[in-house]
């Protein structure tokens, strides 16, 4: 029962980590239709830009700026890089983001070195703010919630209430109609762009001290938000916001579960001999392999649901 | 052909013969390759060897090089991917280059040496030596051996030797947690093995591998720890893996004992900081306050000119140890002939930069070589990576200590 409910309060916090990165992803991908490999760098950025900061004005400053660099970096690449290559078809936008991978991840490497970063939680966060069966639940963590959990609600709101929401609605849907009824569709999209930058990089500031603010980083989280988003759904809040959820879930729960395939034939009657070809997949303990399952689930959605949990189109 | 296009040709053409012209002028230095990642998540460690390297060779070189030879380093990355370092094997086979080093990663260690010894065998005029300085899994000198690979760094075995005669007697139950590839697997099964042997008193509570470098977040694992009782986790991880642990316990408020393998190595002290302190051990080739403690002025001034010009520290003794046994060798036999260089390494006796007895034993081509137990605290006299805090030596294990039977049966080239 302990275990339980400590994970699922784990699951919850890297759950909505997960989300927040994967919000600005699904958006940018639904509105522009350009998969944004450099996602998880701008992640990273905002993680070094936060350490940056937070030396020179403290944490909390720190919280508000570097996102805020983050989102004019996406300001930027829209309109000096990805709007340039757009016409030649989606392909060149994909390479363009797949190459920024590797210039920010070098870009980091020579600017910070290949070393972790001494970024650690803020003083003022830094105690456990309850215990739950003998276990610390550590103030930062319930900060993190606090964060993301406004930070869907804003962009809810800002999505479905606001005049600026239905216009990025509908140029997700008629960019050539809201361009005709007079608006900036191209300024949409850079808005859009930066917004989605804007919230990695708000992932990336208070994700870099909760794990560790190196090099690697970028490419630790970036294949897990792609399975969020594909997962969830095309141009889906609600859809990202449940596989967000879920994939924390599943590998914090994956972990503490001892048992094989194995084990769960056994009941049925199913004894495997020693000698069956399978015997060292199906012996193999969740536990060990929770980091994949993830991306088994990928496959099966991509297999038997293309469009995602919610989606509205197919992937 | 406009003016402007000629000239471009021009210049094309004089650049080629520059190129060609190069391998000329740099034939008097001996060359030795080196593959390790220099891009992706563990290039930290690539990077920080390569700089490393470069200060032992300047060494070297300063004194005069090999054979009025100067020493040059060549390095490839192998992304931690075997099969890139087998295509980096291939460049260093087609520049003729004699030696070659490597030193993250047993998986790419064990292609390396099967990549070698098919080379070899094929190629008999164009040989190389796989100089091992960090694929630590044991079955690469026991099972895997091969008589063109040299390890100058103590197998997982020896580790755990020193990792378990290290651990204070009031430990009475232990947690595994290790990486799910060679390694981690290596760690697991000799941590066992020599538990079994010298501590029977120690309770094992949990043994668990965990995926390799995939995983985010490391809390349940802590839940599942606090739930066993451990008093100690006893880990191979490293890099990302370790840090993320040790975070994610010390959130939790976990009183306990992280007796790693791997905690030493470059950025893991900057990452884990105050909260290892008194209570996170590792074992290691060197450290500053190793030369401190054996009372050898010059190596301790070594420390103090490397702290003065790096962030980082020189834990790497078996480095400088590798390449004094391979001028060695190389002066020995009178040239950079793979087979006689390898012949002249074989039972070679040296002492460290510390004054240890140092040996290249036949049987396996391990390097039988002291290691030191420490724990990481503010009582010493050279911190880590200035972080104000340092490793202690605790425990030391001669290499006579360490001489363990091997299961190799080596195969000899026959010319």
């Amino acid at each position: 029962m302990e275990i339980f409910v400590i994970s699922l309060l784990n699951g919850l916090v890297y759950g909505m980590l997960l989300f927040m990165l994967a919000s600005g992803l699904t958006l940018i991908f639904s509105m522009m239709g350009v998969l944004n490999f450099a996602h998880a760098s701008i992640y990273m950025i905002g993680a070094y830009l936060a350490f940056q900061v937070s030396r020179v004005v403290g944490f909390f400053p720190a919280l508000i700026i570097a996102p805020l660099l983050c989102g004019a970096i996406g300001a930027a690449i829209e309109i000096w890089g990805l709007r340039k290559v757009h016409h030649n078809g989606h392909i060149a936008e994909l390479l363009f983001t797949f190459g920024l991978v590797f210039i920010v991840q070098r870009g980091v490497q020579m600017t910070w070195g290949m070393l972790p970063m001494p970024y650690r939680v803020p003083a003022l966060l830094d105690f456990p703010l309850f215990q739950i069966y003998g276990a610390n639940f550590p103030a930062y963590r319930a900060f993190m919630l606090l964060i993301s959990g406004g930070m869907l609600l804003s962009t809810w709101l800002l999505l479905k209430k606001t005049r600026v929401g239905l216009i990025i609605q509908a140029a997700l849907t008629h960019p050539n109609m809201v361009s005709a009824l007079g608006h900036n569709v191209p300024m949409v999209f850079t808005t859009v762009f930066a917004g989605g930058c804007l919230l990695a990089g708000l992932a990336g500031v208070i994700g870099g001290n909760y794990q560790t603010t190196e090099p690697g980083m970028a490419e630790a989280m970036g294949p897990i938000v792609f399975v969020v988003v594909v997962f969830g759904g095309l141009g889906s809040l609600a859809g990202c916001f449940i596989a967000s959820i879920l994939m924390g879930m599943i590998q914090t729960f994956a972990v503490v579960i001892d048992y094989s395939v194995a084990d769960l034939l056994r009941p049925l009657g199913l004894a495997l001999k020693a000698d069956n070809l399978l015997m060292e997949v199906l012996t193999v303990p969740i536990a060990r392999i929770g980091a994949l399952l993830p991306f088994a689930m990928m496959i099966l959605i991509l297999l038997f649901r293309p469009r995602g949990l919610m989606g509205t189109r197919d992937t | 052909m406009t003016p402007i296009l000629r000239r471009l040709v021009a210049a094309a053409t004089l650049s080629v013969t520059a190129l060609c012209a190069q391998p000329v002028a740099a034939a008097d230095t001996i060359k030795i390759a080196y593959i390790d990642p220099f891009s992706g998540p563990f290039a930290s460690g690539g990077d920080e060897f390569l700089k490393i390297f470069k200060v032992l060779f300047d060494r070297i070189n300063a004194k005069g090089g090999v054979l009025g030879k100067q020493l040059e380093i060549v390095p490839f990355d192998s992304k931690l991917q075997p099969a890139e370092a087998l295509i980096a094997l291939k460049s260093v086979t087609d520049q003729n280059i004699p030696f070659v080093m490597h030193c993250t990663g047993s998986n790419v260690g064990a292609a390396l040496i099967d990549g070698v010894a098919k080379h070899n065998a094929r190629n008999p005029d164009n040989r190389v030596i796989y100089l091992n300085c960090g694929a630590l899994a044991t079955e690469l000198t026991n099972e895997k051996c091969d008589f063109w690979q040299f390890r100058f760094a103590g197998s997982v075995e020896m580790r755990a030797a020193t990792r378990i005669r290290s651990l204070p007697k009031e430990i009475t139950k232990v947690y595994l947690l290790n990486q799910d590839y060679l390694f981690g697997q290596s760690v697991q099964a000799d941590t066992k093995k020599w538990l079994a042997a010298l501590r029977p008193d120690i309770q094992i509570v949990g043994d668990e591998l965990m995926p390799f470098g995939k995983v985010q977040d490391f809390s349940s694992y802590v839940t599942k720890i606090k739930a066993s009782g451990a008093q100690s986790i006893v880990t191979g991880n490293y890099n990302r893996d370790l840090n993320l642990l040790i975070k994610a316990a010390v959130d939790d408020g976990l009183n306990i004992r992280f007796d790693t393998y791997l905690a030493h190595l470059i950025g893991g002290p900057t990452a884990i900081g105050a909260t290892g302190e008194g209570r996170l051990t590792s074992i290691m080739e060197f450290s500053g306050n190793v030369p401190v403690d054996l009372k050898v002025p010059e190596a301790e001034k070594f420390v103090t000119d490397w702290r003065e010009h790096h962030n980082t520290d020189f834990s790497t003794l078996n480095f400088m140890t590798m390449l004094d046994m391979l001028t060695q060798a190389i002066t020995k036999a009178g040239g950079t002939d793979p087979l006689k260089v390898a012949l002249a390494l074989e039972g070679m006796q040296v002492k460290d930069f510390v004054g240890q007895d140092n040996t290249m034993r036949k049987d396996d081509h391990q390097l039988l070589m002291p290691y030191y137990a420490g724990v990481f605290t503010k009582d010493v006299k050279y911190d880590s990576e200035k972080t104000g805090f340092g490793w202690k030596t605790q425990y030391s294990a001669s290499a006579a200590d360490l001489t363990l039977p091997t299961t190799c049966k080596m195969k000899r080239p026959a010319s």
